[in-house]
């Protein structure tokens, strides 16, 4: 009873402070003239967005998708960065070789203890917008051009349509998998090596090569020409994307490489020398004994970095990289309703949050030993 | 199945192989060159190590223009903290040296009679006093260096002179834990007030080094009571007081912290009612890292309660203790021992964190150090590497040596090793 009556008190409690500064916001923005609800969405954005095909006229809503994309080509461009540098990194701190070792220690004892957002502005201010002016760009090989607008670099371009290709990958994609399963299941079955991955990938790989033809090659690669004000054909780094993927990642594989470390020691070291005492490789050791667990072991943490490299992404905002928060600002500075832009701002990033947490989640249980 | 006495007796740890002395010729080819991949990564590794030295070395040495550096230090450090009252923050300083260090010596001082009592494990001290306040040192003789003056070098070292002989005080008194906090945040107190208080300065005037200090070191006291009121919320066995915890605690970790800047600096005036003035930009940014840095507390917090075996809870309640006791006698004395680490750790996240509310235009450190490259005397000349690496160096002075402190005081507790 005394429980029922306890909570009741604090639900009510609660409650009331919230419905009270909702009270509070509502009297303050009538009092303004500010409009109370989500209208403003529909409205006209009346900014533009560089490096896109967004215009002024379009409605607040658009522009904050067009952000939420933004947002999304950094994050997942920069988890994959991330990884790759942070596993080699992380690898590397438990090298044999002294200068290795000691190297990898530096570079995450350097990235790690220094606030992101300086390594973004660093790279932003202190890097490339001080490259030469596009008339002296540095050019390599005549396929990059590196100046102050940004990294230039040959890119496909598409030409007709790419929807018969789109339904070729597709089918090429499931006939991989099938491919995949059946080697898997002979594997299990009569206990030859599977080399499942070769197998898959190969076939995926004919199946593009033969719909790249057959369907009339829909994608061409185009090197930058580079021009008096701005290059043509390649695809454009910008630099305040470059700036924040780079420093995203520079500084989130500093993290990852500590987890991997991590993960790797704490493999108990009787595997190891249980493998040894099996006969296994090096390799062998590695492949199917230790790295395996480790891979287990630091799913959680990892994953924990990918969250905050997503969340770390509106640091755009500083470097003037259009992506969510970036958006957010401009639209308050051009008279959006703040309570409300930012409420739909943290709105995004829950959803962002959410899905990433409950992805891991399901891996996390189709991957944790069962009965231990 | 019948229990060998003998096997009880406490296991001789392995005596540890003896220690080879390698000759540098072997020590080289065992590290270096053990097969023809070590050497070629030895040599490849070589070369770019000692080209990113190189360049380093010389633009640091050589080529970097450090004067705007030392013309701006004292913005740096305070910014637009008025110049007249200057010699508040210096006696503040000479407060608050004292209590840290009687803090430090109290604290090895306890830590030195658990040991003796066998109440902890010995862990031999591996780095003298110099080396562990080794970046500490550093940084500070660097921002001498930058501001060749007499009278700062004096009180610096006036400074470090009180800082030690609290040390040496604490030592002796080697008071309780408890106390020993007490006393920590008596010092901050009253360096407080020895800014502000009597006609001084309220924090809204303060900037660059000073105010990133005040975000980082004010942000976790206020959001350490916050943070554990949340996790004890979090476990408590009423559902409606756990759901508002949770909610809160995954609001707010699962938005970034920027989010939550734009928060306190467009949104709180509306949240209040009308004819209440809206604090100062310095106070709605501290309120929302305040808010932001609680829900991370709650969860370390939450590590710790998680840790305290529930036979102590059913001792204690078998003693016939109140529920409220329980909690404030054995629960959280347990748990709040074995999060200081974790504490630590999110303290450093959050002093790195706070160059995120120059976003918002305060002036801390990151900013000063983006605005003075636009003083008419240095303006277009690309000083901007030059003042971004020096606020690079005093976040990582500062954070790397914290993070070797937490490193040690965990294999102190023992933590991550079991």
């Amino acid at each position: 009873m005394l429980r029922f009556v306890g909570q009741a008190v604090f639900l009510a409690a609660v409650l009331g402070v919230l419905l009270y500064l909702l009270d509070n916001v509502v009297y303050n923005l009538e009092r303004l003239g500010i409009p109370t609800g989500f209208d403003y969405l529909d409205q006209s954005a009346g900014f533009a967005i560089p490096d896109s095909d967004f215009r002024s006229s379009q409605s607040l809503l658009d522009a904050l998708l067009v952000g939420v994309q933004n947002t999304v080509k950094v994050s997942l461009i920069g988890i994959v960065l991330a990884t790759v540098l942070g596993v080699v990194i992380g690898v590397a701190r438990l090298s044999t070789n002294w200068l290795v070792r000691r190297a990898a220690a530096a570079y995450v004892e350097l990235f790690r203890n220094v606030p992101v957002l300086i390594i973004i502005i660093f790279f932003w201010l202190g890097i490339f917008l001080r490259l030469p002016p596009i008339t002296r760009a540095t050019e390599i090989l005549d396929l990059v051009v590196l100046s102050n607008r940004g990294l230039v670099i040959p890119w496909f371009e598409k030409e007709g349509s790419g929807a018969a290709f789109g339904l070729v990958a597709l089918a090429g994609l499931v006939l991989a998998v099938v491919v995949w399963v059946w080697r898997t299941r002979r594997f299990d079955r009569t206990g030859q090596p599977h080399h499942r991955f070769l197998w898959a990938g190969g076939v995926l790989v004919a199946m593009l090569a033969v719909g790249f033809f057959a369907t009339g090659r829909p994608w061409v690669i185009t090197t930058p020409e580079r021009g008096e004000l701005a290059t043509a054909g390649g695809f454009r780094l910008a630099p305040e994307y470059a700036a924040l993927l780079l420093g995203l990642t520079i500084y989130t594989a500093s993290h990852i490489a500590e987890i991997v470390r991590g993960s790797i020691l704490a493999v108990s070291r009787g595997q190891s020398e249980a493998a040894n005492a099996v006969g296994l490789s090096d390799f062998q050791r590695l492949r199917f004994v230790v790295l395996p667990q480790a891979f287990r072991i630091s799913i959680p943490p990892v994953a924990n970095q990918y969250l905050n490299l997503v969340k770390n992404s509106s640091l755009g905002v500083a470097v003037s990289y259009y992506e969510v928060t970036k958006i957010t600002q401009v639209s308050i500075s051009q008279r959006a309703p703040a309570v409300q832009a930012i409420l739909v701002l943290m709105g995004i990033y829950l959803v962002f949050s959410l899905s990433i947490a409950a992805v891991t989640n399901l891996i996390n249980r189709r991957l944790t030993l069962k009965g231990r | 199945m019948a229990t060998r006495i003998d096997t009880l007796e406490p296991i001789p740890a392995p005596e540890r192989p003896p220690q080879r002395r390698l000759s540098p010729r072997e020590w080289a080819r065992e590290n270096l060159f053990g097969s023809w991949l070590d050497t070629v990564l030895t040599v490849v590794f070589g070369l770019v190590v000692a080209w990113l030295v190189y360049r380093l070395g010389k633009f640091v040495f050589v080529d970097a223009r450090w004067e705007i550096i030392e013309r701006n230090i004292t913005n740096l450090m305070v910014s637009r903290f008025p110049r007249d009252e200057l010699w508040r923050v210096w006696a503040a300083l000479l407060v608050l040296g004292p209590s840290l260090g009687f803090g430090a010596g109290s604290a090895a001082a306890a830590r030195r009679r658990e040991a003796e009592e066998g109440r902890a494990a010995v862990v031999p001290e591996r780095a003298s006093a110099l080396r562990r306040l080794g970046p500490l040192l550093l940084l500070v003789g660097v921002l001498l260096w930058f501001a060749q003056s007499f009278q700062a070098t004096l009180l610096t070292l006036a400074v470090g002179v009180l800082g030690v002989a609290g040390y040496l005080l604490g030592r002796r008194v080697a008071l309780s834990g408890r106390r020993t906090a007490l006393v920590v945040l008596l010092g901050i107190a009253a360096a407080y007030v020895v800014v502000t208080g009597f006609g001084g300065v309220g924090w809204e005037d303060w900037g660059g080094f000073m105010l990133t200090i005040l975000l980082a070191v004010g942000g976790i006291l206020l959001a350490f009571p916050f943070g554990v009121l949340l996790a004890l919320g979090r476990r408590s066995s009423l559902p409606v007081v756990r759901a508002v915890c949770v909610a809160y605690i995954e609001l707010f970790r699962g938005v970034p912290l920027i989010a939550v800047l734009f928060m306190g600096a467009f949104m709180i005036g509306f949240l209040l009612p009308a004819g209440v003035e809206r604090p100062s930009l310095v106070t709605r940014a501290l309120i929302a890292l305040v808010l932001f840095t609680a829900a991370y507390v709650a969860e370390i917090v939450r590590g710790g309660l998680q840790g305290v075996p529930a036979g102590q809870v059913e001792a204690a309640q078998a003693l016939g203790l109140s529920h409220f006791r329980i909690t404030t006698r054995i629960v959280l004395p347990q748990a709040l021992r074995t999060v200081i680490p974790g504490l630590v750790g999110q303290f450093i996240s959050l002093f790195k964190d706070t160059s995120l509310v120059a976003i918002i235009g305060l002036t801390e450190l990151l900013n000063v150090s983006r605005n003075i490259t636009a003083q008419p005397d240095f303006i277009a000349q690309g000083l901007i590497v030059e003042t971004l690496l020096f606020a690079a160096f005093v976040y990582w002075t500062g954070a790397y040596w914290m993070s070797r402190e937490s490193q040690r005081l965990e294999r102190r507790l023992g933590l991550g090793e079991r």
